[in-house]
């Protein structure tokens, strides 16, 4: 596999990483988390990074987010380094766990960072109830996180990262903790955001159906070192409606994914 | 609630039982030698009567220290120097200052540690030191240097319950701190959040659970040393000034009049703190 993509990326790449490594010191000896990983991610891309648990993906997502210093190469968002990017609130971050403050109802949740950021209180309230609404949560501004659903947790969760109107959206296996059903109604509803909003997103998952639902790149990785071993285009419209998971274009798509997982697996 | 009380009041009685027992055999030998002295013999029942209601008895019963209780309080103008309320106010008010200084040096040096890491690497291990110190050594040291510089009354008193109760709230405060996520401080990075705006959003309302928990500790040490600051000060006033004249003095009943009032106020506080605590956290969403 070669170590280096370009994507077909028409404009300016929003995201852009060139021969990222980044090596942890331990005590077992060093740790090949990232190695030689390049990738272009373009304006409105919905990038989905799948690979097994110590590929890096996680890891490569934190590098962008300036939670983690790359130990060589480089990563530019919105043209800027990830701390200027992050210092410029370029990109809003879903953990995977919702996070959100048990003292806080979902609207002090989602204000949180509009506070941090000094926004007026008049644009505050405009912008959680925006939010609110874009992850179909209006009505519940005034509730406390234990009164809702882990799903919907999560989904605040994902409103208080849109709050502050970033155009990027870095997701980290948002959904790994819900179950199925759960997962496929976000999934869905995801989507539509995406559709509507114009973001652009890179989203960490381990789930092949999620990622080819999702995305229109999907970026497979392995460990060991940590790298990218394929980059597919999505040939899926982006009008996807949930029985699209039945099409032989998507199972071909899933089995494209699955052979660049097993190869990963293979030269470990 | 309603099902700890069979348990509470069972234990309670079995304690009066005991107490009743214990002061007939201590008492015993002052009533059997009063009557040899008289020339009498005592019957049992004449013995047990005897044992409960000596005037200066080694164990007093409880009856004999609930009434003197009663009557050094209900029975008194609360500004008679003879009024335990009285006492237990001058003792009360060391003892909330005290708690309110070392609350306040508690939380400050708990930020220190947590912030800054040249106190991490240097406060802890003198913060534990200090408390090493028996107390009983260090009070009139305090006392006495304190009154060379001119300060004298409340403070000194205080700064003895400060002394012990700021410990609880350093060990609680560093750790309530500290109890943030990963995940959590992340998230402040991303917002790029200052320093103070990750304290005062985030560390500080999660560390409130652990807060609650080191001022219960906090007041009850708080009030020791209350106490404690009143021994050496010349017995004037306070629970303290009670317990040590009536030391001097062989009151016995008086002694337990003091402790039990103690008992009390330190219940209260305690539980005034524990109400608070889960008023608060319920507010919080963190009980």
């Amino acid at each position: 596999m070669p170590a280096e993509h370009h994507g077909s990326v028409s404009a300016e790449p929003v995201i852009s990483a060139r021969n990222l490594d980044l090596t942890f010191q331990t005590n077992d000896g060093p740790i090949h988390a990232l190695k030689g990983v390049s990738l272009d991610i373009g304006k409105g891309d919905f990038v989905s990074f799948i690979g097994p648990s110590g590929c890096g993906k996680t890891t490569f997502l934190r590098c962008m987010a300036d939670l983690e210093q790359p130990t060589g190469g480089t990563v530019t968002v919105n043209g800027m380094t990830p701390e200027e990017a992050r210092k410029s609130r370029a990109y809003g971050y879903v953990f995977q766990a919702a996070g959100l403050y048990p003292w806080r109802t979902i609207g002090g949740n989602i204000r949180l960072p509009l506070e941090i950021m000094g926004i007026s209180k008049a644009e505050q309230d405009a912008r959680v109830a925006r939010v609110l609404e874009l992850v179909e949560l209006s009505g519940f501004e005034k509730k406390f996180p234990w009164q809702l659903s882990g799903g919907m947790q999560q989904r605040a969760s994902i409103a208080r990262a849109l709050g502050f109107d970033a155009d990027i959206l870095l997701m980290d296996e948002p959904f790994g903790a819900l179950d199925e059903i759960v997962r496929d109604h976000l999934n869905e509803q995801l989507l539509k955001l995406w559709d509507r909003t114009g973001k652009t997103i890179a989203f960490v998952t381990h789930s092949i159906p999620e990622a080819v639902y999702l995305s229109t790149r999907i970026v497979v990785m392995s460990p060991r070192p940590g790298r990218i071993t394929d980059v597919i285009d999505s040939p899926l419209p982006r009008e996807r409606p949930l029985d699209i998971r039945e099409t032989p274009e998507f199972l071909e798509v899933a089995h494209r994914v699955r052979e660049g997982l097993r190869a990963g697996h293979g030269d470990v | 609630m309603r099902r700890s009380v069979v348990p509470v009041l069972t234990v309670v009685g079995f304690l009066l039982l005991f107490w009743y027992a214990a002061a007939v055999w201590l008492n015993a030998p002052w009533a059997y030698n009063k009557a040899q002295r008289a020339g009498e013999t005592l019957s049992f029942s004449q013995v047990v009567a005897d044992t409960w209601s000596q005037k200066k008895p080694r164990l007093p019963a409880p009856h004999q220290v609930a009434r003197e209780v009663w009557e050094t309080t209900a029975q008194k103008a609360v500004t008679s120097k003879r009024s335990l309320i009285y006492h237990a106010g001058v003792t009360l008010s060391a003892t909330l200052l005290g708690f309110v200084l070392g609350t306040g040096l508690g939380i400050l040096l708990a930020v220190g540690i947590v912030y800054n890491r040249t106190m991490d690497m240097s406060v802890m291990p003198w913060v534990i030191a200090s408390q090493t110190i028996p107390i009983l050594a260090i009070a009139p040291m305090i006392i006495v240097v304190l009154n060379a510089v001119g300060i004298s009354g409340l403070l000194p008193k205080a700064m003895i319950s400060m002394y012990l109760s700021f410990f609880p709230v350093v060990v609680g405060m560093v750790k309530g701190l500290r109890s943030p996520e990963a995940m959590q401080l992340d998230q402040m990075r991303t917002w790029h959040a200052s320093r103070g705006q990750t304290f005062w959003k985030l560390r500080l309302p999660s560390s409130m659970p652990y807060l609650f928990t080191s001022l219960k500790i906090a007041m009850a040490a708080s009030l020791v040393g209350a106490i404690v600051g009143e021994l050496p000060t010349g017995a004037v006033a306070g629970l303290g000034a009670r317990l040590l004249a009536g030391s001097y003095y062989g009151q016995t009943v008086q002694i337990w009049s003091a402790l039990v009032m103690a008992a009390v106020l330190a219940a209260c506080l305690v539980g005034i703190i524990g109400l608070l605590q889960r008023v608060m956290l319920r507010r919080m969403g963190m009980s």
